[in-house]
């Protein structure tokens, strides 16, 4: 069976409104996205044993073009389901408790995951995770990799590679991750902790 | 009254040896020229400084000084990758020439010698440019033995921390084709041969 990529939940020109064009969804879903499926169904193609295995199998056993693609595959999912056009604001729900609880208040915490994702290096994720004993912490990764390879548990991602915000803010990053802070479906983060 | 001062600032943008405001042509518009050359480039530039500032041991060091004694350490990780994207977009843009120019004689002799062509070479470069993964430079070096290669870096990463002498390099972090390219890092390298600077590079060769 191949690898498919799942159509965004929501029309292309959803989150316009909060600083996501439809021309920049387009691009990042069907030329991304869709490319990392494609080059991952190619890499697969003359292994059924690799084919059989979900993504998180893969992300978990394989190296190289592979893993890139497939994590990339599962990660650009996962940010796209954290995103909603009746998202941002305040976290709601289980969330907001935890949140407090770590960092003290929601500002503080969305400062550090802020610090993180504008000042991480070259391509790659900022991250809300959960470990096993249930304690939240802000991560980043580089280029493909995912916090599941550290047994951490993924609760919201904010793409930083460049293409996720090139075509609506070029340079400014700072003014992307913004952007991102109105659009975090907190409903996603809340299903993620269960 | 005051008095102005004006501080020379210990690094500085390159002038590049064409207009900002032309691109490339045919390959690089204004607009992406400017944005790489005065906001990417600029901001490694503008951070570099402000570490050089604070620190008496950066400020008597040259560019090169710095990154050779910065890439091991990962304190000192912000420093390096300023420091090395500053050299590496100056040494970028040194390699590329509006309207791109023709191979001298002894460089096209030793791309023949080491890749049989040089369109052997230049499919070569591209296969390994695509192949990047995320964001980095690809280099056409010369071994200390003298022969040539081909190798990738990634991030901030420049090849003279590991003996290897810069020829050429494309630039292929997302921010140096987005613009006129978008996602097709492919069609940007299959184009990037129209403005190379070949007598730039023959210069680097030892």
């Amino acid at each position: 069976m191949p690898f498919v990529c799942p159509p965004l939940p929501y029309a292309y020109d959803a989150l316009k409104a909060k600083g996501l064009s439809e021309e920049c969804l387009k691009f990042h879903h069907d030329k991304h996205h869709a490319g990392y499926v494609t080059k991952l169904n190619a890499l697969t193609a003359d292994k059924p044993e690799l084919q059989a295995k979900s993504l998180e199998e893969l992300i978990k056993t394989q190296k190289g073009g592979i893993f890139n693609c497939a994590a990339q595959t599962w990660n650009h999912t996962f940010y796209w389901n954290g995103l909603s056009a009746t998202g941002g604001g305040e976290p709601t729900g289980a969330i907001k408790a935890k949140i407090e609880a770590k960092w003290g208040s929601f500002d503080k915490f969305k400062d550090a995951f802020t610090n993180t994702a504008v000042n991480h290096f070259g391509s790659g994720w900022a991250w809300l995770v959960k470990n096993s004993t249930g304690e939240l912490n802000v991560v980043d990764t580089h280029d493909a990799a995912n916090p599941i390879t550290d047994g951490l548990t993924p609760l919201l991602a904010c793409d930083v590679w460049e293409h996720a915000y090139y075509i609506d803010y070029k340079n400014d990053r700072a003014a992307y991750v913004k952007a991102f802070w109105n659009l975090v479906n907190w409903d996603f983060v809340n299903k993620n902790l269960e | 009254m005051f008095r102005l001062a004006l501080v020379r600032l210990q690094h500085a943008l390159p002038t590049l040896p064409y207009p900002v405001q032309e691109g490339i042509p045919p390959v690089i518009s204004p607009k992406q020229l400017d944005l790489h050359y005065n906001k990417h480039h600029n901001a490694y530039v503008t951070k570099l400084n402000g570490f050089c500032a604070a620190d008496a041991k950066l400020k008597s060091q040259s560019l090169e000084e710095i990154i050779k004694a910065t890439a091991s350490d990962p304190t000192k990780k912000p420093v390096f990758n300023n420091a090395a994207q500053h050299y590496n977009h100056s040494f970028y843009w040194s390699c590329l020439k509006p309207n791109g120019s023709a191979v001298p004689s002894k460089l096209e002799a030793a791309l023949k010698a080491n890749f049989g062509s040089v369109d052997e070479f230049k499919a070569k470069f591209e296969a390994s440019a695509v192949g990047n993964f995320g964001s980095g430079w690809t280099w056409l070096v010369q071994k200390p033995d003298g022969k040539l290669d081909i190798v990738n870096t990634s991030n901030a990463a420049v090849p003279f921390t590991d003996g290897l002498t810069p020829l050429l390099t494309a630039d292929v972090w997302e921010h140096a084709y987005y613009v006129d390219f978008l996602n097709r890092r492919d069609s940007y390298l299959q184009s990037f041969w129209k403005i190379v600077n070949w007598d730039f590079v023959a210069s680097n060769l030892k």
